[in-house]
């Protein structure tokens, strides 16, 4: 039972590190971005090839591949993103769809169709018992002690420094913003690197849980678009407890229930989008 | 007042010359490529449903992710009722329009809640829920394996389906026919132009009179029905229902399908469709990852430089060569 909360706030606390992005996109800029599970991909794949072909310790692949993943999310923001900033939800969507696609097949051509294995290091792997029969995986542990740092970071980041207060500014009202000489396009793309960063961050933590494979981005992208509908788009906290719940319950549906599938978990998200579409913890949209 | 606002949109309304002549590609297809004549019905049922996307997407505005949900009820309802003893083809598809229509109107509730991001999820939710269900409902649906046994009796009890398509693929061209002219009909009629007046300012309409959520699920329940009856006749046609006929990427695809062709004008679907699977059939045989790579990029141009898709080229095509052809005449 407890190892069963455990994990599910360990694969919750993954889904927020990818997620969060693209609450951020979408909730903050407006912009539907499907892709956002393509950035967790590259995050994903970029690990695995410093791990098992350069030999890079896994540890310290992590920064490396934020750093990929932020760079890539720069140079696609500046070229194609910025363009589609006004545009409809529609063309958003058919664009990224489109980024979905090549990214699949650029990662077929360089990694093939298979799962990419990932060996943790000594350091990492295993497990642990408590009292009470709580197995307690060292992995998972690592995963929600560097989840909830980053979560309290970013909060912290949002709500308490001058660039939080500016993003929130430049999103409230990017006019206003702009006419009090706020550099709003670059905060844009500031966040977009953040987020980027974050989404390839959690596809490398995530290669151990979620699997890696080309398909990647469509299979968890709605796991994403849950969590940004359930917690409010735009909204840390808000993903953070629907990343939670959501990792708590899909966890303990295929313990517990495998035959009900992902059933209640889409049966959320519609009950959600339906009577509550400004999400569960969200504020009521003010435009 | 009628005469003066009646007039233009009968106009539009009339079928044009270069309209005739599309209708004939069909009819020559059959003759020219009669070893093709199964991929041939294929495109005819793509288009048919691309075009039920065209009457909600185009038309009235709607975005929908999950658009597969309707064309798999029909499927598998055409489907169930032809393994249950009732083969008749017509019959199917009669069953294939009522079954998806109702989920259809019971969906359209959901979607008349909110607006794009909203639409988006909600139709990308139905669709995933219906691929779940179908998907753990194996000793009704067959799950993975697909449903088989399926058995089509002769279309009109004389014409029987044969192994080279010839019945499947008139059958299906004769489908795509009749409805088309059906959504011709409705896109010009007062009803058709309201949609679009929905589409151009939702909170407008209200104010001429029109009812707008009624009218929005009027035609979601529509498309949802044409839908359906495009997944019958892929049912009916390859006698065998796969589970991909609810896959969220068919609902991408199909979407691509419409952009590609450009949307708002019926005949954008049919090129859409037809240019897209025959461009498929060729450069899938090649390398299927290549070709999804294309396609992304294809994808990406389209809505970055040619938001009007095929359709708006031909247009400008077509305006191009008039006014050349317009000036020639003064000179002379």
């Amino acid at each position: 039972m407890l190892t069963v909360l455990f994990d599910g706030i360990a694969a919750g606390v993954l889904l927020f590190l990818i997620s969060v992005g693209l609450s951020v996109t979408l909730g903050l800029m407006n912009f539907v971005n499907l892709a956002h599970g393509a950035f967790a991909m590259l995050g994903g794949y970029v690990c695995v090839g410093l791990l098992n072909r350069l030999g890079v310790p896994f540890l310290a692949t992590l920064p490396i591949v934020m750093l990929v993943s932020a760079a890539v999310g720069v140079l696609l923001e500046r070229t194609l993103y910025w363009r589609l900033y006004g545009a409809t939800h529609l063309d958003q969507v058919l664009f990224s769809i489109g980024l979905v696609f090549v990214s699949i097949s650029t990662a077929h051509f360089f990694f093939g169709a298979q799962q990419q294995p990932l060996q943790l290091p000594p350091m990492l792997s295993g497990q642990f018992h408590l009292p009470g029969g709580l197995d307690v995986g060292v992995y998972r542990l690592f995963l929600i002690v560097v989840g909830l740092g980053l979560a309290a970071a970013l909060q912290w980041m949002v709500v308490g420094t001058k660039f939080g207060a500016t993003l929130r500014a430049a999103v409230d009202n990017p006019r206003a913003a702009r006419g009090l000489g706020l550099d709003v396009d670059r905060v844009f793309v500031a966040t977009f690197a953040l987020g980027s960063a974050l989404a390839g961050l959690g596809g490398a933590l995530g290669v151990e849980m979620l699997g890696l494979d080309p398909e990647f981005p469509v299979r968890y992208i709605v796991y994403f678009l849950i969590v940004v509908a359930v917690g409010g788009s735009g909204n840390i906290k808000g993903s953070l407890y629907a990343s939670l719940i959501l990792g708590i319950c899909d966890v303990a549906g295929k313990y517990w229930l495998p035959q009900a599938g992902a059933f209640f978990i889409y049966g959320v998200m519609l009950a959600t989008l339906v009577f509550r579409p400004q999400g569960l913890f969200g504020r009521v949209a003010a435009k | 007042m009628t005469a003066n606002v009646a007039g233009p949109l009968r106009e539009a309304a009339r079928w044009k010359k270069a309209e005739f002549a599309f209708w004939l590609l069909p009819v020559a297809a059959y003759f020219v490529f009669p070893s093709d004549l199964a991929l041939l019905s294929q495109i005819a049922i793509t288009a048919l449903f691309a075009l039920s996307l065209d009457l909600i997407l185009g038309y009235a505005g709607i975005v929908s992710l999950g658009h597969a949900a309707f064309f798999g009820t029909g499927a598998y309802a055409a489907g169930l009722l032809a393994r249950a003893g009732y083969g008749d083809p017509l019959l199917g598809l009669a069953a294939a329009a009522g079954v998806a229509g109702a989920l259809g109107f019971v969906t359209s509730l959901l979607v008349l809640r909110g607006a794009d991001l909203t639409r988006l999820m909600v139709t990308l939710g139905v669709g995933l829920v219906l691929f779940e269900a179908a998907n753990k409902l194996t000793a009704f649906t067959g799950g993975l394996d697909g449903l088989q046994g399926i058995e089509i009796k002769p279309l009109l009890g004389t014409f029987a389906f044969d192994m080279f398509s010839r019945t499947a693929y008139v059958y299906s061209v004769a489908v795509l026919f009749a409805v088309f002219w059906l959504a011709r009909r409705i896109v010009h009629s007062p009803f058709g132009i309201s949609l679009q007046g929905i589409r151009l300012n939702a909170a407008r309409m209200p104010a001429l009179g029109t009812p707008v959520n009624a009218r929005l699920m009027a035609v979601y329940t529509l498309a949802a029905a044409i839908a359906g009856v495009a997944g019958g006749l892929l049912t009916q046609t390859t006698q065998f229902v796969s589970i991909d006929v609810l896959s969220f990427p068919r609902s991408a695809e199909l979407l691509l399908i419409l952009v590609l062709g450009g949307t708002g004008s019926l005949y954008g679907a049919l090129i859409g469709a037809i240019v897209f699977m025959t461009a498929h059939h060729l450069l899938a045989g090649l390398n299927p990852q290549y070709w999804q790579f294309w396609l992304g990029l294809v994808l990406i141009f389209v809505v970055l430089f040619a938001r009007d898709g095929l359709m708006g080229a031909l247009r400008r095509l077509a305006a191009r060569w008039a006014s050349r052809f317009a000036t020639r005449r003064r000179v002379a």
